[in-house]
């Protein structure tokens, strides 16, 4: 989602976006939370020099293996976001979304953040799904579809956990021990975090937590541009919710406790550190601010504050950055760092679950998915294991998925197949002419009822319309079936025909009519009857043997 | 059997014998029996039999018609056998064709019922009663009940079968015993004919093909050796181990398990032990092979790693990994403490496995081969194998180790304590295991102090234990503390250890549960802080920003037994209390007074009658340090000269009178929870044999003011216990003491509170009672 106006506004795009609305809202917040902290320090000047591969490979660690650095781009505007958020369609889980006809694409609940989303997109015969970031523990958004996902040929499996290893309860309880611990010994708690999201479990964790601990007088501070708005909108959201928060909405309470946490006065939220917040700040806190990264927001204040406290401690959750990496510029620190990553998406047991459960034919995922984690080569339970083995991709890779399509469907017009008439020719299976005419378009098919015999022409030479379409010949019926040649000589003698004689070729008979000078040759796809100029003849002779055929 | 039941038995003889009255309750059934086995310990079954008709007139009436309900049936079978078990009645029960027709294949075996589990196992109860003597042998073999037990033994009942098993090894015993002879027969050949059939049935079956077979051998010699151990029980093992022995070279072994069982009741050869210890070992030797680079020294896991069927089942599915592991885990931890226990114990290398599985557990394993890989897999984060482990690491600390090990037993245990995945079951593993492991590291024999590298470990172990401590989880919060206690009370006086504590901040934190929304972690912090306070190591540091540490313990304990509203801190800190008054707790010998009279006004209006036993304790302990130890009531003491106690003051007794002990006695005294008024009973019998001497009681008898105690006394026997005892004279107390009869009370307290509802009369009439009810109900329906 961050990087939809890159996509948007900078590749000639002209499509539609389809996208849940917690997504785009979500999506809005997190993109204006981005720019307003890179704003909030503009810079006089930008340095691109550096690029050059000569000057790049000269570098320190990082920086020098930093890869494709000629494709960074500075961070887009919130015009450019409103723009990109312009081409957003909204739609909801299950509403089938027709792409030109050709597939159909469902959002189906992933369970892992409000609105998000996997993927099916199917044809009448063939079935993809995509599974992006998806959760099977229970949070805040709807549980995971998974019943929707099964009968795919292929299923596209992305954005497992990013942290195989740490179990997200486990973690809660870590986050939570040590920011009690911390407050107790009167130290100060800072948790780089996004707007959205984790956060919200954390703040339900901490509402049932902070009594029995005894941290009731502790001010918890949400600093963030959006805190405000995150916090109201998901409590709005109640169609994405849980099933528990869903029927609190009905009684009528907010689906979120962290709404009484705000009207008790223990959480607190601001838009950033100036104005409010510097008068009503009190120690020991707890702070929840972003970036994540440590290297832009109001985190870098508190960083600076607290850093050189062994008091306090700095308590990452989100798994989407190195903490080391986070922390190396503010080295040395006497703060205390706890690193509890909390990522609720599928971990390997859960996605053998899933596979069990779903059963795709086959299993298309990135490449790392398949061998165990460099750093733990011999967790062998840390990769997808399934069979057939799944596919696997690398960045940019191209890949044919493994099916064909064979089978496209045909709509029938009801007129038209009214006018058909099935005959049996097997046991249940039936079979009738059709003469119709193939109408595409938006790869759809139709086939609609022929257009009548044309007008005899009328005096005015002038074309119509109508005599654009093909002209349709009066039809004659299909024959099948085969010819038995002993009963078909048997009945040419019953009509009068003698010196009979019976040939066989390579691929049939050949009946010889001697005293007619007449040829008949029968043979598996064709029969020909050969006499000369007497059509009379031919007519009676074509009639019996249409008595062996079946004509439909 | 005393005149009144005697009279009752007719009664209830013909309710059993009559199908249209149910018994409802079969526990009825069960108490009847019990009470005509204690009188058959002292009475004659026969006489009893010949003095009450209407009990054989059920007997043959159930073996005529066996139209009565499976109970009953199964009723009359275990009471003749209890009837049989004499041998006199036995042959007149046998004179009357009722023993064959009850047991006998014509018997119960043919009836309907017999498909009844409860009727098979009262068969087989009555059995097993009556065979107590040489004619129950013959009965037994001549009736072909032993080809029966047999078979019961692949009962569908469990419990059915397991009796049958029981009542072979019963058979086996008394026929070796002497049967006939009264002295034991050790030759094979002289065995009589139902040893022999029982012996030759348990080595066929030893034999079998099928593991369920081997297993019911197996159990029978297990319970028979568990049972005994005579000359004939050495014969028997000699002409059986060969088969057992056998069992090993099979593949796979049956019955594993229930063959580990037999060799550790059995004084087996030491080279079978061997062969049997090395089969218990494999599941451990693969784990160890699978997860070391190097072959490792020598040792007992070496030879046994071979097996194949050990490595499938350990990859087979998680399940048996799972299963078998803690099986055998938890053999090993039962075996390590039986005499049995193979020599040499493999410490090194048990204790090198053991560690592996654990850090296989918690993913921290590089293992070596693939098969390593998979176990990786399927053990990380297995709770149960997690809790196995460290229950048998708990137990191989009291061998001896090498540093390095001792050292990676302390890492692993520091791994899994600070582990956020650690489940809180799995937490309470680890701090026992690791307390143990601290006791018995480097014992030095003079020495009770912690090693340099205990010490060290401790320095790791305090951040731990305070992250624990502040856990959202309560159980976690709760067994960091119970293991914070139990390091206090044995390393609470080394200095070195103090240090450590107080560098920490684990006292405030301890400190700072007592306000815990749990109650069990408020009451494990009583028991903590009141550690800490008795050793001096009470947290230093008042922050201003924390009120509580400001006043004293002494003051927040007093609050927590008078305010909280669960039972168990309050029950907590009385036994904080008691300890400290027991070890002259600064806090509370500053005014002893004022601690105990504090103490007893709350407790005295608790409603947890555990809290008021514990202030009956307490007042024990006080009353213990004024007047010295209770004189002991033994007859061997009558002449000696009575020890030093001395005669209390008649000022002490005037404190007593003002705490207010004797009222917080007398009032417990007539407490609705027997035990309390127990302990009040001993608690004033003590005060009357400390305080003879302080005044005659003719002089107390006369005194007005015990005369208004006696009255309130009497209101309060009557349920008005609001009204105080006012403001009495100690010699007013004493009369009153000795006024009560204390001796008759204790009586009449020690017999359990249902002993009246207990005795057979009343179980006759309970039962008659409820088919009364029957009989009227029929009437109404003329």
């Amino acid at each position: 989602m961050m990087a939809l106006p890159y996509i948007t506004e900078h590749t000639g795009f002209t499509g539609t976006v389809y996208a849940t609305e917690p997504t785009m809202q979500i999506g809005r917040l997190l993109m204006e939370e981005l720019v307003n902290f890179i704003e909030r320090v503009p810079k006089a000047q930008s340095a691109s020099l550096w690029k050059n591969k000569d000057i790049q490979r000269l570098l320190p660690s990082p920086l020098k293996d930093a890869v494709e650095v000629s494709t960074w781009r500075r961070c887009y505007t919130m015009q450019e976001v409103n723009s990109a958020l312009s081409k957003i369609q909204l739609v909801g889980y299950s509403q089938k979304i027709e792409l030109f006809g050709a597939v159909q694409v469902t959002p189906l609940s992933s369970g892992y953040a409000l609105g998000s989303s996997n993927w099916i997109i199917q044809s009448h015969y063939e079935k993809v799904s995509y599974v992006s970031g998806s959760s099977l523990l229970t949070t805040h958004p709807q549980p995971m579809d998974q019943a929707s996902l099964k009968n795919s040929d292929v299923l596209v499996l992305t954005g497992l956990t990013q942290i195989p290893t740490a179990n997200p309860d486990g973690m809660v309880g870590e986050f939570c021990s040590n920011l009690a611990l911390t407050v107790r010994n009167g130290g100060n708690v800072l948790v780089p975090c996004y707007p959205s999201g984790v956060i919200y479990d954390l703040l339900e964790c901490l509402y049932q937590y902070i009594d029995s601990a005894g941290l009731s007088n502790i001010p918890f501070y949400f600093i963030s541009p959006v805190a405000n708005s995150s916090l109201e909108f998901s409590q709005i959201f109640a169609e994405w919710l849980c099933h528990n928060k869903q029927s609190k909405v009905y009684l009528p309470e907010p689906p979120f406790p962290h709404a009484e946490l705000i009207q008790t006065n223990k959480l607190k939220h601001y838009p950033s550190i100036h104005g409010d917040f510097s008068n009503d700040f009190r120690q020991p806190c707890v702070v929840f601010t972003g970036h994540p990264s440590l290297r832009f927001g109001d985190v870098v204040h508190f960083m600076e504050l607290w850093g050189k406290s062994s008091l306090n401690t700095v308590i990452f959750t989100e798994p989407d950055f190195s903490y080391l990496e986070a922390l190396a510029p503010y080295q040395p620190l006497a703060m205390k760092c706890i690193y509890c990553p909390i990522d609720t998406r599928l971990n390997f047991i859960q996605v053998s679950k899933l596979l069990k459960e779903v059963q795709p034919l086959h299993v298309v995922c990135p490449e790392q998915y398949t061998q165990p984690p460099p750093a733990q080569s011999h967790r062998m339970d840390l990769m997808i294991d399934c069979q057939p083995p799944a596919m696997s991709y690398r960045r940019a890779e191209v890949l044919a998925l493994p099916f064909k399509r064979r089978y496209e469907k045909i709509e029938i017009m009801p007129e038209l197949a009214d006018s058909l008439v099935p005959m049996e020719i097997k046991p249940g299976i039936s079979l009738a002419t059709v003469s119709a005419v193939l109408h595409t378009k938006d790869n759809k098919h139709v086939l609609q009822p022929p257009p009548r015999p044309t007008q005899p022409p009328s005096s005015k030479k002038r074309k119509r319309v109508s005599e654009d379409v093909p002209d349709c010949k009066v039809l004659k019926p299909l024959l099948s079936g085969s010819i038995p040649v002993e009963q078909f000589v048997q009945t040419l003698e019953k009509h009068g025909f003698s010196d009979i004689k019976v040939e066989d070729t390579a691929k049939g008979h050949i009946v010889l009519l001697q005293e007619a000078e007449t040829l008949i040759q029968i043979e598996e796809d064709s029969t020909h009857i050969i006499c000369d100029n007497d059509e009379t003849l031919r007519v009676r002779l074509r009639d019996l043997v249409l008595r062996f055929l079946q004509k439909f | 059997m005393d005149p009144e039941c005697s009279k009752l038995l007719p009664a209830l003889c013909a309710v059993l014998a009559d199908p249209r009255q149910l018994v409802a309750d079969d526990t009825c059934l069960e108490k009847l029996l019990d009470w005509f086995k204690t009188v058959m310990e002292t009475e004659s079954s026969l006489h009893l039999l010949q003095d009450h008709p209407c009990l054989m007139e059920l007997l043959s009436h159930v073996l005529k018609t066996q139209d009565v309900s499976p109970r009953v049936l199964s009723f009359v079978l275990r009471l003749v056998g209890i009837f049989a078990a004499q041998e006199d009645c036995f042959q007149y029960l046998q004179q009357g064709e009722l023993l064959l027709g009850l047991f006998g294949e014509t018997g119960a075996l043919s009836w309907t019922a017999w498909n009844m589990p409860s009727v098979r196992s009262g068969w087989i109860q009555g059995l097993c009663s009556l065979a107590h003597h040489p004619s129950a042998l013959h009965f037994l073999a001549d009736s072909g009940a032993v080809d029966t037990i047999f078979a019961l033994q692949g009962d569908p009942s469990l419990f059915v079968a397991s009796a049958a098993s029981q009542l072979l090894v019963h058979i086996l015993a008394l026929a070796m015993q002497g049967g006939a002879s009264g002295s034991p027969i050790s030759e094979a050949a002289a065995w009589p004919i139902c040893a022999q059939k029982i012996v030759n049935h348990v080595e066929e079956s030893l034999h079998s093909k099928a593991t369920p077979q081997v297993t019911q051998a197996l159990n029978v010699l297990t319970t028979t050796f568990g049972r005994c151990h005579s000359p004939w029980t050495g014969v028997l093992w000699g002409r059986l181990s060969p088969p057992v022995a056998c069992l090993f070279e099979r593949d796979p072994i049956p019955a594993v398990h229930s063959l580990m069982d037999l060799l550790l009741s059995v004084a087996s050869p030491q080279e079978l032990r061997t062969q049997a210890f090395g089969v218990l070992l494999q599941p451990l030797a693969c784990i160890l092979k699978a997860t070391t680079q190097a072959p490792g020294p020598p040792g007992l896991l070496d030879g046994t790693a071979g097996s194949s069927l050990t490595v499938d089942a350990l990859l087979s599915s998680k399940s048996a990994c799972v299963g078998l592991l803690c099986q055998t885990l938890a053999h090993l931890e039962e075996l390590q403490m039986l005499p049995q226990c193979p020599c040499p114990w493999p410490q090194v290398p048990l204790l090198g496995a053991t560690v592996t599985i654990l850090r296989l557990c918690d993913g921290s394993v590089d293992p070596s081969s693939s098969m390593g890989g998979r176990l990786c897999g399927t053990l990380g984060g297995c709770v149960r194998v997690q809790r196995a482990a460290l229950d048998f690491l708990g137990t191989l600390s009291q061998g001896t180790s090498p540093l390095e090990l001792v050292l990676e037993v302390f890492a692993v245990l520091l791994k899994t304590l600070e582990s956020p995945e650690s489940s809180p079951t799995v937490l309470k593993k680890a701090f026992q295991a690791t307390l143990r492991w601290l006791q018995n590291s480097h014992k030095t024999p003079n020495c009770s102090d912690l090693s340099p590298d205990a010490l060290l470990f401790l320095g790791e172990l305090f951040p731990i234990l305070q992250k624990r401590l502040c856990s959202p989880c309560w159980e976690v919060r709760d067994s960091a503390l119970e293991f914070l206690t139990h390091l206090i009370r044995h390393w609470g006086g080394q200095a070195d250890f103090r240090e450590a504590l107080h560098s920490s901040e684990v006292p405030t934190l301890a400190r700072q549960l007592l306000q815990d929304p749990e109650s069990y972690v408020r009451a494990s912090a009583v028991g903590t802080a009141g550690q800490l306070s008795s050793r001096g190591l009470q947290a230093t540091s008042a922050s201003p920003e924390n009120p509580l540490a400001q006043q004293g313990l002494l003051m927040d304990l007093m609050h927590i037994l008078s305010t909280d509203s669960e039972g168990f801190p309050r029950r907590a800190v009385l036994r904080v209390f008691t300890e400290w008054l027991r070890d002259g707790h600064a806090d509370v010998i500053r005014d002893t007074e004022w601690f105990v009279a504090t103490v007893l006004q709350a407790v005295s209006r608790d409603l947890d009658w555990e809290v008021r036993m514990q202030g009956l304790e307490l007042a024990q302990v006080f009353l213990i340090q004024a007047m010295g130890q209770p004189s002991l009531h033994c007859p061997y003491t009558v002449g000696l000269p009575e020890a030093t106690s001395p005669r209390p003051h008649p000022e002490f007794l005037q404190t007593l009178c003002r705490l207010p002990l004797f009222e917080f006695a007398f009032c417990a005294l007539l407490d609705c929870d027997r035990p309390v008024a127990q302990k009040a009973c001993d608690l004033l019998l003590f005060l009357r044999d400390k305080t003879t001497h302080c005044s005659g009681p003719q002089e107390a008898g006369d005194s007005p003011n015990s005369a208004s105690v006696e009255a309130v006394l009497q209101r309060w026997r009557e349920g008005e216990q609001g009204q105080p005892l006012g403001d009495l004279e100690p010699e007013a107390m004493l009369a009153i003491l000795r006024s009560l009869d204390l001796e008759g009370l204790q009586g009449k307290l020690a017999k359990s509170s249902d002993h009246v509802e207990k005795s057979p009369q009343s179980l006759l009439q309970d039962m008659l009672a409820t088919v009364g009810i029957l009989e009227e109900n029929e009437a109404d329906c003329y």
